[in-house]
């Protein structure tokens, strides 16, 4: 499998990995959201209300930059990161 | 004070700009204490501003394509999110929004949770790929990738529907503001705001739009932020609300349960002036269906992904690393914001419903209630209603009715702190909503006279002519956007969704296909375009006639049709004509791999 193919396998799983655990947190457990609405969340509010105004919120922050770093990892591997700084 | 390259010095001039415009807001606050009326409060704010940004905006004037169309590909990482952030964040997001959280709860929160989780989207299957690519807009992307005039037009027109629907109510949103502030009747306000808002973009294109949106995203992130924070520490809620509210939260639930949700009957209700509700669904409780919660936050998600204004930002970092890293900053700033209206509305709606607290109206008599200064205020500008529907002389919950703004406005003047505090919201919604003015206007002008003009017209036309034409459309556009909101056709909330369900039901797959699917072809993607943009319409058009609609798609979400239809199509046709040339699927692979060229043009 040539370099190039081997580096697009990679970034696909990635893709999937960031994917899925996007679907979790923004679809996933919105499912249930009568289920956790008794349990309380962090901080004391109810778990359903603290997912929609922060923690489902917050976990898409931290999980793009995990992904981008994630990313330019595979691209460094291969040899297809870009010179120079941002 | 400051030397050398500019790029260098952003840390320090927008450090200094920030600290001007703190210093600015305790100048305000003395001349209040010495006696400034109110309404010279207002204009100060407005006015100052807005200058500010017209003076960027013609520092940043540009004769160079590559400035006017991707700000010259140099904005850095964390500068590019600021600019995205308020690029991204409307008049709706800064005034309707905690409002519509205070009313609807549970079930509006889904915006929040659609409108963060786009990003994810955005960064992973397009935005890096998209800078790759080196396009100047997103139907130079459909263009190049697919080939052909045909495909190159509909993308044109997928982005002009969906941005065009979006800019009307950003224009009539500053139109709005500037005609309370400035006390001018909205016809003339309409245009006032126009021209505020050509300023930061004619002169300097995308580059001046850069500048200016990072300027105008700390002043409503300041304007958002300081009243939260000093609303929750007056009424002794907390020092840092968002890590302290629960007991509020449950306390209002509480009172949800005491007053419960009385109906009202619709002889009672067409007594309420036009655009204000009452409370009617419960507060942090689950008061909608998986589905309607889902499908909603989905649209919303899939819509983020496809609006051009927001993924044209990603074309002015200097790298594809950049690009990804600068979503991430995009979101951190949204998130500043986002995280803050659900405090926003829980802090407002206890200050007014809880009979415990001196500010709370419910439970108090009618009289009482119509002779506080505030109420008489936001009754006046059309605001607040309050009616005695059963007769018994005291306000009741259900007897209580809001604008969805005045949660942002009014409740400020409310908690009781100073006038200056609504002087700088009035500055912050004015900055929201001309930032996303400026990127939805700039979108399609750019769209026109690149894609449409340059590309298809006159292929040879001069750099000059093409930025000539460009402005010319800037403010045709502009002045088309301002007639419309003049007309005041539509609520500001209504038409910026249909703006995600638009812009989805064109041009999500053909974005992400074309990235992520080789075998996708020109006759695919005009298909998915064509018909999905179609069919979403038509499905839009079908409810609002009175049509029952299926599987749960409301007017609200009717891009989950749309881009369905756009996916099955596209998938079909691509599948049935011949696979693309083997020039494109290079073009495809060079794509994927963020190291050498851009695929159009020098680097």
């Amino acid at each position: 499998m040539s370099k190039q193919a081997q580096h697009w396998e990679k970034t696909r799983g990635l893709l999937m990995m960031t994917l899925a655990i996007w679907f979790v947190f923004s679809i996933g457990i919105f499912l249930f959201g009568a289920e956790m609405e008794s349990v309380t969340g962090p901080f004391g509010y109810p778990l359903t209300y603290w997912f929609t105004c922060q923690g489902s919120l917050g976990i898409f922050v931290i999980l793009i930059f995990w992904f981008a770093n994630r990313q330019e990892k595979i691209d460094e591997e291969f040899g297809f990161s870009e010179r120079g700084d941002d | 004070m400051i030397k050398g390259n500019f790029i260098d010095n952003l840390p320090k001039v927008y450090g200094i700009y920030t600290g001007g415009f703190l210093a600015f807001i305790i100048l305000m606050s003395i001349g209040e204490q010495m006696g400034m009326t109110s309404k010279a409060i207002g204009i100060c704010f407005v006015a100052f501003t807005v200058c500010i940004y017209a003076i960027i905006g013609y520092l940043s004037r540009t004769a160079q394509a590559d400035a006017y169309y991707v700000a010259g590909r140099q904005v850095p990482t964390v500068f590019n999110g600021m600019a995205t952030a308020a690029d991204w964040m409307s008049g709706a997001s800064f005034v309707a929004m905690a409002g519509g959280i205070y009313f609807k709860g549970y079930g509006y929160m889904a915006l929040l949770v659609g409108w963060t989780g786009g990003y994810v989207l955005v960064a992973t299957l397009l935005a890096p790929y998209l800078r790759k690519f080196g396009c100047y807009t997103v139907p130079d992307f459909i263009g190049t990738r697919y080939g052909g005039n045909l495909s190159r037009f509909l993308a044109v027109v997928v982005l002009t529907v969906a941005s065009f629907t979006y800019v009307t109510a950003q224009i009539n949103a500053t139109g709005t503001i500037a005609s309370v502030a400035l006390d001018i009747p909205f016809q003339y306000a309409v245009y006032v705001g126009l021209i505020s808002i050509l300023l930061c973009s004619m002169l300097g294109g995308m580059r001046g739009v850069t500048w200016t949106q990072v300027a105008q995203y700390i002043v409503l992130i300041i304007a958002y932020l300081l009243p939260v924070f000093w609303i929750s520490n007056k009424m002794g809620a907390g020092f840092f609300p968002h890590f302290m509210l629960a007991d509020e939260v449950a306390r209002i639930g509480e009172l949800e349960q005491q007053f419960g949700f009385v109906k009202n009957s619709a002889a009672d209700l067409a007594t309420v002036p036009k655009g204000l509700a009452g409370i009617t669904k419960a507060h942090s409780a689950v008061n909608a269906t998986p589905w309607a919660f889902i499908s909603l936050a989905l649209a919303m998600m899939m819509g983020t992904a496809s609006l051009p204004h927001v993924m044209m930002r990603y074309f002015t970092t200097p790298s594809v690393k950049a690009a990804r890293k600068s979503v991430g900053w995009s979101l951190f700033f949204i998130f500043l914001l986002y995280s803050s209206a659900p405090m926003l509305a829980t802090l407002s709606k206890l200050s007014l419903i809880d009979p415990s607290l001196s500010t709370g109206i419910i439970g108090k008599s009618i009289a009482e209630v119509q002779a506080i200064d505030w109420y008489q205020n936001w009754n006046q500008a059309n605001l607040m209603f309050v009616s005695d529907f059963n007769g018994n002389g005291t306000l009741e919950l259900n007897e209580f009715f809001m604008g969805g703004k005045a949660v942002v406005l009014a409740t400020p003047e409310i908690a009781g702190l100073p006038y200056v505090i609504s002087g700088l919201v009035a500055a912050g919604g004015m900055a929201a909503a001309m930032s996303t003015a400026d990127g939805l206007i700039l979108a399609i002008a750019n769209a026109i006279s690149h894609d449409v003009y340059y590309k298809i017209i006159d292929p040879k036309a001069e750099t000059a002519k093409r930025l000539v034409v460009a402005r010319v459309l800037l403010v045709v556009i502009g002045f088309a956007g301002a007639t419309i909101a003049a007309m005041e056709i539509q609520g500001i909330l209504g038409s910026v969704i249909w703006a995600f369900d638009f812009a989805m039901s064109g041009l999500f797959f053909p974005l992400v296909l074309g990235v992520w699917w080789k075998r996708a072809n020109k006759e695919g993607a005009v298909a998915g375009m064509a018909l999905g943009l179609l069919s979403g319409l038509g499905y839009l058009i079908w409810v609002r006639n009175g049509g029952s609609g299926f599987l749960g798609i409301t007017q609200l979400t009717f891009g989950i049709f749309g881009s369905a239809v756009s996916l099955v199509s596209m998938v079909v046709v691509s599948l049935i004509t011949s696979e693309p040339s083997a020039a494109t699927q290079k073009m495809v692979d060079e794509v994927r791999v963020p190291s050498g060229r851009t695929i159009i043009g020098k680097n």
